[in-house]
């Protein structure tokens, strides 16, 4: 017993020092929660890097590399929102276009449809309407910071597709959207510098 | 000079119309003298008389039920031994027992071999005022078979009270809140029928002769692409001339041959024209620049249309030439919400009826008269949507949450009767078809 438990702190050990090179953080983290009961406090490596080859380097970077990609797609797709029966963009939805902006700007092969939905308050046929401004609201905002309009499909399903179907405020303000999707492309450049 | 004959021409009509009415009025004061309970004041005491063979029962369940959702004839149950089954002149006379009992026409129906032999008789006249042959389908009680006898049914109204009735009508909706199917179903309910394999159809509108209907498609890239569906079996077809984009709440100008619809793709949304039976080009109607403007009706004469426009800001009625020149703002506020969608204008040009919004956020249904602008409301009770008048300018279809999910209504605008006309939930977007026998 006390044998194992020694054992299985070792290896968490060489885990934790492997991982500390190869930084996968979605790998790493794991066995350390589940270590964590183990009675001896494992003498933890030191969070310093340690010597670091070029191999360790480049897996590094590339670990990197691949969560800012993921960061980059979430960013460029996450969901804005609006006022009930608004097309303003509102400040909420204003920084989360900004960060749309350089995702755009650093990867041109990739393309985009915006989906303009609303709450199902309004009339239907005019809730059409007026999905199809917010989508035409949300790409504005992005041409008029540079990027090529060619990129940007927009299209409206009023309130034809809700996420949610209480009739509540809460709901409701859930609904009226702007939804984002890559319909072309890879995002390939990112910035990791700044992270 | 012109514009004032024609005023005076309608004006003319308006009052020759209620004086048919005022006719059968005075012999129902007769009836009223001895003591017989319905209103004198606003529709005349018809008795069906019992119909002999198989269908007969049924037969007279639907002209009595057609005559009663028309809202200008006062059916006359009684007692229904009681009756003698066809009346007699001369001295054993059983008219003046009709008369008792508040009837001004008895309505005799005879199966023949090809369909009905009518005999409408006046009581007050005590003889048969007017006869007629109607043939109906062979299979009784058929989809057919029974709008026959709703033409027969608005055919005797005419003959009573001047004006033709609604039941040879049908209705078309969509059956689902989302992704929903076209249907439709005949104006007393009977036959909910599915139009069409299309999911998520939205805006239905029938041609002016009842032939075709046309409606927009939200599809899985968004709404919407606009089709037109020949009812005589020659299914769905894309309309090509609209493009990409949005493009919906199609309907029909009076004439048949072209259609007004919202397209909108980066500068919102516009109403555009286009032929529907040859190839044509979409010509722009609207100029709102960047607003909102959809849901399009004709005035019957097809020389205007009424829409709704957000380019005040919120969702307002507007009407223009239907060129789309001098737009001006029809509704003002009415509800308690700057909102405003959805206008039909009534088949003989007075009303447009529209919704508005109120503080709960429910709607509720209005008239407003083109001639004065006074507003007429409607309903209060749930939300009430959608609203379609009858071919009579006087039934409008809604859809309505006052009995819980969304159904189809039919309310009489001048008494305010209503009736539930559907009974599965989660319907929507109705549309009253043209008379569709005649």
């Amino acid at each position: 017993m006390h044998r194992a438990s020694r054992a299985l702190s070792f290896s968490v050990v060489a885990l934790v020092a492997v991982g500390a090179c190869k930084k996968k953080p979605e790998v790493a983290p794991a066995p350390v929660e589940a270590s964590a009961p183990a009675p001896t406090p494992a003498p933890a490596p030191p969070p310093a890097q340690p010597e670091c080859d070029a191999a360790c380097m480049e897996a590094r970077n590339s670990a990197a590399r691949t969560e800012a990609i993921r960061a980059a797609t979430a960013a460029l797709t996450t969901t804005i929102y609006f006022d009930y029966d608004r097309s303003d963009i509102t400040d909420d939805a204003r920084a989360k276009l900004d960060a749309k902006v350089p995702v755009l700007t650093q990867n041109t092969g990739v393309r985009i449809r915006i989906a303009g939905h609303t709450d199902s308050r309004g009339a239907d046929e005019y809730n059409l309407a007026l999905g199809q401004r917010r989508a035409a609201a949300a790409k504005r905002y992005l041409t008029d910071r540079g990027i090529d309009g060619g990129r940007i499909e927009i299209v409206s399903f009023g309130e034809e597709r809700p996420t949610c179907t209480d009739e509540s405020e809460g709901c409701w303000s859930r609904n009226r959207r702007d939804e984002f999707e890559i319909t072309g492309g890879q995002i390939t450049a990112v910035q990791t510098s700044s992270r | 000079m012109t514009r004032l004959l024609r005023a005076a021409l309608l004006v003319a009509a308006i009052i020759t119309i209620p004086a048919t009415h005022a006719t059968a009025q005075d012999t129902l004061q007769q009836a009223v003298r001895i003591g017989l309970r319905y209103d004198p004041n606003t529709k005349p005491g018809v008795l069906v008389l019992r119909v002999p063979g198989v269908n007969g029962d049924s037969l007279r369940a639907i002209l009595q039920r057609d005559f009663d959702n028309g809202d200008r004839i006062n059916v006359i149950a009684g007692d229904e031994a009681g009756f003698p089954d066809a009346p007699s002149a001369g001295k054993n006379s059983n008219y003046p027992l009709y008369a008792k009992l508040g009837a001004v026409a008895l309505v005799q129906a005879t199966p023949t071999a090809s369909g009905l032999h009518i005999a409408v008789h006046d009581v007050a006249q005590q003889k048969v005022a007017r006869v007629r042959d109607f043939s109906l389908p062979s299979a009784p009680n058929s989809r057919d078979w029974r709008m026959s006898l709703h033409n027969v049914s608005d055919e005797l109204e005419a003959w009573i009270t001047g004006e033709r009735g609604i039941a040879s009508t049908r209705i078309a909706y969509i059956q689902g809140v989302r992704n929903g199917r076209l249907y439709v179903i005949d104006s007393d309910g009977a036959f909910p029928t599915p139009v069409g394999d299309d999911a998520g159809v939205m805006s239905p509108g029938w041609h002016p002769k009842g032939t075709h209907l046309v409606y927009s498609v939200v599809g899985s890239r968004g709404c919407c692409q606009i089709f037109v569906y020949d009812l005589s079996g020659g299914g769905a077809r894309r309309l090509e001339a609209v493009g990409g984009g949005l493009n919906s709440t199609p309907v029909f100008a009076p004439d048949g041959a072209v259609i007004v619809y919202t397209h909108g793709e980066e500068s919102g949304t516009d109403l555009f024209a286009t032929t529907v039976f040859e190839r044509g080009p979409a010509r722009r109607i609207t100029v709102g620049r960047g607003s909102d403007n959809t849901s399009p009706t004709f005035s019957p004469d097809g020389r205007r249309l009424a829409f709704t426009s957000g380019r005040l800001g919120h969702p307002e009625i507007y009407i223009s030439d239907a060129d789309g020149t001098n737009p001006q703002p029809l509704t003002y506020s009415v509800g308690d919400q700057n909102y405003r969608a959805n206008p039909d204008w009534s088949p003989d040009g007075r009303l447009v009826a529209f919704q508005s919004q109120q503080t709960d956020g429910s709607f509720q249904l209005n008239t407003i008269s083109l001639r004065d602008r006074s507003v007429k409301q409607l309903t209060s009770d749930g939300s009430n949507e959608d609203a379609s008048w009858a071919p009579d300018s006087r039934h409008i279809i809604f859809s309505s949450t006052r009995t819980g999910s969304k159904q189809l209504f039919v309310i009489d605008s001048e008494s305010g009767r209503w009736r539930q006309l559907t009974r599965n939930g989660g319907v929507r977007l109705p549309a009253w078809s043209p008379p569709l026998t005649r």
